[in-house]
């Protein structure tokens, strides 16, 4: 079944292409096998044909010879189905090989296989050889990667649920999505927020159930002289320091607190007194409370106060 | 109208196949079966039934003809009529895509890692970037809305250090801090490449004191020396499988199970939790496997009340006395 139908794709495909004439859906049931004899049948199967050959990418063109013509035909131009001549070095075609492996357990792996297929086909050699150095990867990508792609792609709207961190409970939002950037190894959809009228930027793990296109394609424009990368790097810029702290740290120990220290004055006690600077009182408590008893703060008060009910709260 | 496409049907993918292995074959004029069916990623029987369809496809009008012919002797493929397939399909949005954004991310890792950014790489870059440009056209506008970033590694001097190593083959002292058990390590190291996996950059390498294979994380090693000794990095040590991930569990791992408030559940994104349950409310509770329960402890009081560990019984209660313990420092 499936084997009829590749040969008969295929049969279309090379009848198409061959053709500098537009051919007519009867002369291509004459010319291709396995259509039902049928007429009615044909249509159905054809259009259904002609879909897929177009979800593959494959340029299939309506139109007529002459205007004298009445029905409508069909062609393949070689020149918009052909890829152009591209010759690659050896050390070009190893990187473009390198650059394949970038995607190989991500979201668009298929689509990087497919491609270095292709170039393949043109006569590109791109061995993959085992590359001294470095060797990048993306991590297998959050589900929403591949719909908010094609929304990029497309320039759709979307619609999704988000939970923000620290939120019991998902929010619907709706975003013109302007691109999808990949930052410390997470991947963020940034773009306009129609519901809080302002830039946002999402963590694509923390989207929950399905992604919607909530309007057609070419409905979404970016603004001119926006850069993404941009806009996620000042949104997940960390806050700078502002206050100060002073720590006892166990002499030897601390060390994840001591890289960071302004101020380090070596006691007598086993026990060394830590200048560091943090910005939220919060974070820097629960910091201080994981090194246990190998750290303890001295002030400011707020801080000493935090670390407290933090141990307080492991212990609950 | 959920944005995921269907899987495309196998007939298609094995269309796509066959649109580009004739073009594979025609472009080397003569090509093995074997190394055929490896590039395809098919059997040498998937791949010579292959080339029967290819074979067996027939026009019939105006007159009938078989517009492909080759044969199959010996081990080899040769096609010696192609007519309009000589030549693959271009390239998709998605597969342009694909390509142009990973090469722009080595472009991106070259110069955020490399001491000195080679010349001779990073124009091998620029050159096939450009190229695929020209050859993917209008397909290869979209992939400038997908950027990924990979900041510039703060470390410059452990970088220059370890890349010297690894170009000479010397072995290096690493000072290495371990924060799961807030330690600073000292052991030799014989190292075998730099990883860039995450954003973050990696050295693998023979730990001369584990005796394994080990990646670190550069912006952990507190000091580095290159050692007048040759690196010998043993010939059954197997790389690490960047595609299976930097840390995977062992079978004698100890599974510790958390349950996590909406706020703790930050922890289901920066651990590798095998299992992930929602409990309600935002509500999480998360496994995981561990060859080291130190860390575990660190998180928990790191999380406080926004976190439980709830199995194994005894980690909870030496958690208990952990707190007990830091706190009784503030009586």
């Amino acid at each position: 079944m499936s084997r009829r139908k590749t040969e008969r794709l295929l049969g279309l495909v090379v009848c198409l292409l061959s053709s500098e004439r537009y051919l007519t859906a009867t002369q291509i049931r004459d010319a291709v096998p396995g259509y039902p004899e049928s007429f009615d049948a044909f249509k159905r199967m054809f259009e259904r044909d002609k879909e897929e050959l177009r979800e593959l990418g494959i340029p299939l063109e309506t139109g007529s010879n002459s205007a004298a013509e009445e029905e409508a035909g069909y062609r393949i131009p070689r020149q918009a189905y052909v890829l152009p001549e591209i010759r690659l070095e050896p050390d070009e075609a190893a990187v473009l090989a390198l650059a394949a492996r970038v995607w190989r357990q991500a979201e668009l792996a298929g689509a990087a296989a497919g491609a270095l297929l292709k170039l393949r086909a043109a006569g590109v050699d791109a061995e993959e050889t085992m590359q001294p150095g470095i060797e990048p990867r993306l991590r297998a990508g959050e589900a929403a990667f591949g719909p908010l792609w094609e929304a990029v792609r497309d320039r759709r709207p979307v619609t999704f649920d988000y939970r923000a961190a620290g939120r019991s409970e998902a929010q619907r939002r709706h975003l013109q999505p302007w691109g999808v950037v990949n930052r410390h190894g997470r991947w963020y959809v940034a773009g306009h927020d129609s519901g809080r009228e302002a830039v946002r930027v999402f963590r694509l793990s923390r989207i929950e159930g399905p992604v919607q296109f909530s309007g057609p394609p070419g409905s979404v424009t970016v603004p001119e002289g926006i850069d993404v990368r941009e806009t996620v790097r000042q949104w997940d810029a960390p806050l700078p320091p502002q206050r100060s702290a002073v720590l006892r740290v166990r002499h030897g120990a601390g060390h994840g607190i001591r890289r960071y220290a302004s101020r380090e004055q070596p006691g007598s006690d086993g026990w060394d007194l830590v200048t560091a600077p943090f910005s939220d009182v919060g974070w820097f408590a629960e910091h201080i409370a994981s090194f246990g008893t190998d750290v303890v703060a001295v002030e400011p008060a707020d801080l000493r106060e935090a670390v407290m009910t933090q141990l307080k709260g492991a212990l609950a | 109208m959920t944005g995921r496409p269907p899987r495309p049907s196998h007939s298609t993918d094995r269309l796509q196949r066959l649109l580009a292995l004739v073009p594979y074959v025609v472009s080397r004029k003569v090509v093995g079966l074997a190394e055929t069916a490896a590039t395809f990623g098919v059997s040498e029987r998937e791949l010579v039934d292959d080339l029967n369809l290819l074979w067996c496809v027939e026009l019939r009008a105006p007159d009938p003809y078989c517009p492909i012919d080759l044969s199959y002797e010996g081990g080899e493929i040769v096609v010696s009529q192609a007519e309009s397939m000589d030549r693959p399909l271009r390239l998709g949005v998605d597969e342009a895509s694909a390509l142009l954004v990973g090469l722009r991310m080595l472009a991106e890792v070259a110069h955020a890692a490399a001491a000195d950014p080679g010349p001779a790489d990073r124009s091998a870059l620029s050159r096939t970037i450009a190229k695929l440009e020209a050859a993917a056209g209008e397909a290869a506008a979209p992939s400038a809305q997908v950027a990924i970033q990979v900041d510039r590694v703060a470390e410059r001097a452990v970088l220059n250090t370890v890349s010297d190593a690894l170009g000479r083959g010397r072995r290096l002292h690493l000072s290495y801090y371990v924060p799961g058990r807030d330690e600073a390590t000292e052991r030799d190291v014989d190292p075998m490449r730099l990883l860039v996996v995450e954003g973050r950059t990696y050295l693998e390498g023979w730990c001369r004191r584990a005796e394994a294979v080990r990646v670190f994380r550069l912006d952990r090693v507190l000091g580095v020396e290159v050692l007048d000794v040759a690196a010998e990095v043993p010939a059954d040590a197997q790389p690490v499988d960047v595609d299976q991930g930097l840390f995977r569990p062992s079978a004698d791992d100890l599974d510790v199970i958390i349950e996590l408030s909406a706020y703790g559940r930050w922890v289901a994104e920066y651990y590798p939790c095998e299992t992930v349950t929602e409990l309600g409310d935002g509500r999480l509770r998360v496994s995981l496997r561990t060859p080291d329960t130190q860390w575990v402890r660190r998180l928990a009081l790191r999380l406080g009340e926004e976190g439980r560990v709830v199995s194994p019984p005894d980690l909870s209660a030496q958690i208990r006395d952990d707190a007990l313990a830091a706190l009784a420092q503030y009586s």
